[in-house]
């Protein structure tokens, strides 16, 4: 009993202390909760659109209107959508955030949505891919990718390689389901056949017996997809170990599978192989140069930025575009409207703008290649696909 | 070569590869729990911190291949020398659900400090050139590192069958194992055994995490997520012998392969409905003693 | 404990004996502690509600390991049917909240009924291996069938209906925080009922003493089953009040930490004395709660330190201190 007073008491002591938190008078103050997947199998990944979301921030807050300011507020969601959820109730409820951003994972996002219409709160996604999440909301804008914007592209590329098979390899869940669904049509439509498709555990580590099932299968093309990080390393280090391109077996995917900061630990192993992408380090636009020397400013000079960097980088320049056009005073609505048509043409990826009709992102989708340059691997963009919208929704139009 | 041989021969040659991991991983916990009696759910963070210790070395400090093994192995023995002084030697013979309670705290802490030190990103072994690609073994063509394994675990496993059958320690671990009383009433000083025993068990363990750990990733959660696999080989095999974790882990070795290759949308699955099975069967494990 | 064996001790005695079951005072506690809550922290009632539902869970696990002395590290298996029925329910187009509460009980009950007629028989490493083991099956089971559980994303679509049509689940948690406090009430009520009575003192013989319960010719396999079972049942609820408040169902109501974490919070308070669940989980998911804003998975670490101390050192937990404090005449 005497326990249970005592927390009582500590929890009305920290209440009151709450309670009396001063808000300023004088200065605005535009609070934005930042939800991110700090611990679990994708905090790499996580870990690149917060240095991304940061740098931008460090960089450009000196650009905000006189009296404004910006507050982030951080909270992990351990990779769980419950705990997303009870986060973002919580960033609504008691922090009384104006706007939230971030989230990785499709699940936790799915999951936040439909608050964001009850509370009516902006969320600003930089990078949750999952198709179908910016219709469970109206308050939802993504500035990242979808992976339908980048699968089917390379599904047609394949085909028209003059590969007449394919078999596909990719994580359980929605973002490997949807890079699966969308290279099957691009492979399809350009007249390829699909011979056979696996799916793995999202966190599995061992990727020999799968491997060799598609080795079994003797395709022309593997499509191999795993969530960015630590497993892509994996996953080509299985192939390399069966054999799998000395048998002859084309292997492609999304940049996923080599992405920027895990090609050094890949090596030649990707040499040559094809992916499509949205952001790669080795563009030469200027923008991205720019932003590169700023990066290794913040972080060092063996620090190596990746695509979801870039969209936690140009999401928060997506809301300073906002804050500064409303001097920092905006209702939800008004918030929603000015994300609706926002454009970048010089964003580190190239020309980015939102689809005012489905609050998707529409980008540039580059095909890719592995060179060398300068002694090191990098991912050359070699075509381009200009200003692709998610082809997703027009196949499949709300109701 | 017929494919589905092929295919099959490569996935039981994987699956042999993980077996032998796994005993590695269990062998020390099924003596060492047939000894005592303790249940002892925090074996895997022995495994674990032979696995950050292990890729730690290789990855940072750039240490040779065996070095980094060694030294895995080494370091994680001394470090359960304390932890069975201080912590679990007060529970022998004590409460279940305090040992349970106790091993447990044991596997949550070992997580975050995990987290902590080495942060939340699994920790991949960047194996040297001479040990990546394949090998040419006339019928297929297989993963160098795998036989190294394979090679390593049948040496090991050897080496500790002729250790128990042959060497005056081992007859004292089967003393012990099968009457711990009359063991002592013969004047075998249990509690060394004890001790010494279970740092050979975590050494083990710990070597298994290292070069398992392209295998079973080395995260933070690894003592969590495996337990089951690893409580799983000890409780076929049978506690207190280690016959039993040998022949439990090709089982289950070669099952989980076959399972990813077959049916991978059922995951372990069939390695519980098996488990479940034979717990039914044999409740004392295959080779149980204790 | 009264002196003395005179007329008047032995009928002391057996008054107090008798008196036992009736309600204290004190007992009232827990509930006017809830509604002092709700009107002091208007913003914590999703929090709260989960507080509710996980008090519930901790009791089931109270009465399996308390009152029966089953050591299980596989609760979490009813719970999650529980859980996975309910949510399943509302994405098909049934979001009725208590019909799917009735329909998760009788769904964890009969894993419960099954699972139990399989492995309680066995005893010790054998049967916390078994636990386990049914816990992990369901899991992977859940994870394969995936087009209805959602998989590794999780259940998706999920609608549950407004509470007799008019109290709706909503973003501050009002409607969830009442519905959890009264099933949890009830359910209370139904197990205070239980462990008072016969049954339920036969419970602590079989705990204490199987082979001498045996001997005299108490049901022992029929009366752990039908323990097993009800505690199935119960943390089946609890599952599904959390599916049914929070929207979500994934993988890890099936998973080992759940099955870990509500062991410690009940241990926390005080196993086999009915309230330890009630002090145990506030003060567990409280704490969680304060030290998540800042780092949450450390939290773990001060969790596992506070098991190893408990297991070390301090048996019995909350209650036990209490008792040891303030011994009273039983």
């Amino acid at each position: 009993m005497l326990a249970k007073v005592r927390g009582l008491a500590s929890a009305l002591l920290y209440a009151v202390a709450l309670a009396a938190a001063p808000t300023p008078a004088s200065a605005q103050t535009v609070r934005i909760g930042v939800i991110n997947s700090y611990s679990g199998f994708v905090a790499q990944i996580a870990d690149e659109m917060q240095k991304g979301i940061d740098l931008y921030v460090k960089d450009h807050e000196k650009d905000l209107p006189p009296g404004v300011k910006v507050e982030l507020i951080r909270r992990d969601d351990t990779s769980k959508p419950d705990v997303g959820k009870r986060v973002a109730q919580e960033l609504i409820a008691r922090d009384n955030v104006q706007l939230l951003t971030g989230v990785i994972l499709s699940p936790v996002a799915a999951a936040v949505a439909p608050l964001t219409a009850e509370a009516k709160i902006p969320f600003v996604i930089t990078n949750a891919a999952g198709v179908a999440i910016p219709r469970l909301s109206p308050y939802v804008v993504r500035v990242s990718f979808t992976l339908w914007q980048e699968s089917d592209p390379i599904g047609k590329w394949a085909a028209q390689q003059g590969w007449k098979t394919a078999y596909t390899a990719v994580s359980d869940f929605i973002p490997g389901h949807d890079s699966e669904a969308a290279f099957i049509k691009g492979f399809t439509d350009g007249g390829g056949k699909i011979i056979g498709s696996v799916r793995f555990p999202p966190d599995n580590p061992d990727f020999t017996p799968f491997i060799q099932r598609v080795r079994d299968a003797k395709p022309d093309v593997a499509f191999l997809w795993v969530p960015a990080g630590p497993q892509a390393t994996a996953i080509m280090k299985a192939a390399q170990e069966l054999g799998l391109r000395q048998a002859g077996i084309h292997i492609t995917s999304t940049q996923d599978l080599l992405p920027d900061e895990e090609l050094p630990n890949i090596g030649d192993a990707a040499l040559g192989l094809v992916t499509s992408g949205t952001y790669s380090v080795a563009a030469q636009r200027p923008a991205n140069l720019a932003f590169l020397a700023a990066w290794k400013a913040a972080y060092g000079a063996k620090a190596i930025p990746d695509f979801a960097s870039v969209d936690g980088y140009d999401g928060m320049a997506m809301i300073f575009d906002m804050i500064e056009a409303t001097k920092g005073k905006f209702t939800a609505d008004q918030a929603m409207v000015f994300f609706k048509n926002w454009k970048d043409p010089n964003s580190p990826r190239g020309p980015i703008m939102i689809d005012p009709e489905t609050r998707d992102i529409v980008q540039n989708i580059y095909i890719r290649k592995v060179e060398k340059l300068g002694g090191k691997l990098a991912n050359v963009e070699i075509a381009t696909i200009p200003m692709v919208k998610d082809p997703w929704k027009a196949l499949h139009p709300a109701k | 070569m017929n494919s589905a041989l092929s295919a099959a021969l490569s996935v039981g040659f994987h699956g042999l590869a993980f077996a032998m991991v796994l005993y590695l991983i269990s062998v020390g916990l099924s003596v060492t729990m047939g000894m005592m009696g303790f249940i002892n759910l925090a074996h895997g963070v022995f495994a674990m911190a032979g696995g950050y210790v292990m890729t730690g070395l290789i990855n940072d400090h750039g240490a040779p291949f065996a070095v980094a093994a060694t030294a895995a192995a080494v370091a994680v023995a001394l470090a359960s020398i304390p932890v069975e002084r201080l912590l679990y030697r007060r529970l022998y013979g004590g409460d279940e659900l305090d040992q349970v309670l106790l091993t447990m705290g044991l596997v949550f802490m070992s997580g975050a400090a995990a987290h902590y030190l080495r942060g939340p990103v699994q920790q991949p072994l960047r194996l040297p050139h001479s040990l990546g690609g394949g090998v040419e073994l006339g019928f297929g063509e297989f993963s160098l590192y795998d036989s190294l394994l394979i090679v390593c675990g049948a040496l090991l496993a050897t080496a500790l069958w002729l250790g128990l059958e042959r060497s005056r320690f081992g007859a004292q671990i089967r003393a012990a194992v099968d009457n711990l009383r009359m063991a002592q009433s013969v004047g075998i000083d249990t509690s060394r055994l004890f001790s010494l025993t279970f740092a050979l068990g975590s050494g083990l363990a710990g070597l298994g995490g290292g070069l398992g750990s392209n295998l079973i990733t080395i995260a933070p959660g690894y003592a969590l997520d495996n337990l089951v696999y690893f409580l799983i080989v000890v409780a076929i095999g049978g506690l207190g012998s280690i016959r039993g974790p040998f022949v439990a882990a090709m089982l289950i070795g070669v099952a989980d392969s076959a399972c990813d290759y077959l049916v991978p949308q059922f995951g372990a699955f069939f390695i519980y409905a098996m488990t479940m099975a034979l717990l039914l069967w044999r409740p004392r494990g295959l080779f149980g003693r204790a | 404990m009264t002196g003395g064996t005179g007329p008047d001790a032995r009928s002391a005695a057996i008054e107090a004996f008798a008196r036992r079951h009736r309600y204290r005072p004190a007992e009232a506690l827990p509930w006017l502690a809830a509604l002092a809550g709700y009107f002091l922290f208007p913003g914590y009632l999703p929090l709260a509600a989960q507080i509710l539902a996980t008090i519930l869970f901790a009791l089931s696990a109270d009465l399996v390991l308390g009152y029966a002395g089953i050591v299980t590290l596989g609760q979490a298996a009813f719970f999650g049917a529980g859980a996975y029925t309910a949510g399943i329910l509302a994405a098909h187009g049934w979001g009725e909240p208590i019909t799917g509460l009735v329909a998760a009980a009788a769904a964890a009950a009969l894993v419960g009924f099954l699972s139990g007629l399989l492995i309680l028989r066995s005893s010790g490493l054998t049967l916390l291996m078994q636990t386990l083991v049914v816990a992990a099956m369901l899991a992977a089971a859940a994870n394969q069938a995936s087009a209805v559980t959602g998989g590794d994303d999780g259940l998706q679509g999920m609608e549950v209906w407004p509470i007799f049509g008019h109290f709706a689940f909503g973003l501050y948690g009002r409607t969830a925080f009442f519905y959890c406090l009264v099933v949890l009430f009830l359910c209370w009520l139904a197990v205070r009922r239980l462990v008072h009575s016969a049954f339920g003192r036969s419970l602590t013989g079989i705990r204490e003493n199987g082979a001498r319960m045996r001997a005299i010719g108490a049901p022992v396999m029929g009366r752990r089953l039908a323990v097993y079972t009800i505690s199935a049942a119960l943390a089946g609820v609890s599952g599904a009040l959390v599916a049914q408040t929070t929207g979500l169902v994934a993988l890890d109501s099936l998973g080992l930490e759940r099955s870990g974490t509500v062991l410690i919070m009940l241990i926390i308070g005080g196993v086999g004395r009915l309230y330890g669940g009630f002090i145990g989980v506030p003060l567990y998911m409280i704490a969680q709660d304060r030290f998540s804003t800042v780092e949450p998975v450390y939290w773990y670490f001060w969790v596992g330190l506070l098991m190893v101390l408990l297991a070390s050192f301090a048996r019995g937990g909350v209650l036990g201190l209490i008792d040891r404090l303030w011994p009273r005449g039983r």
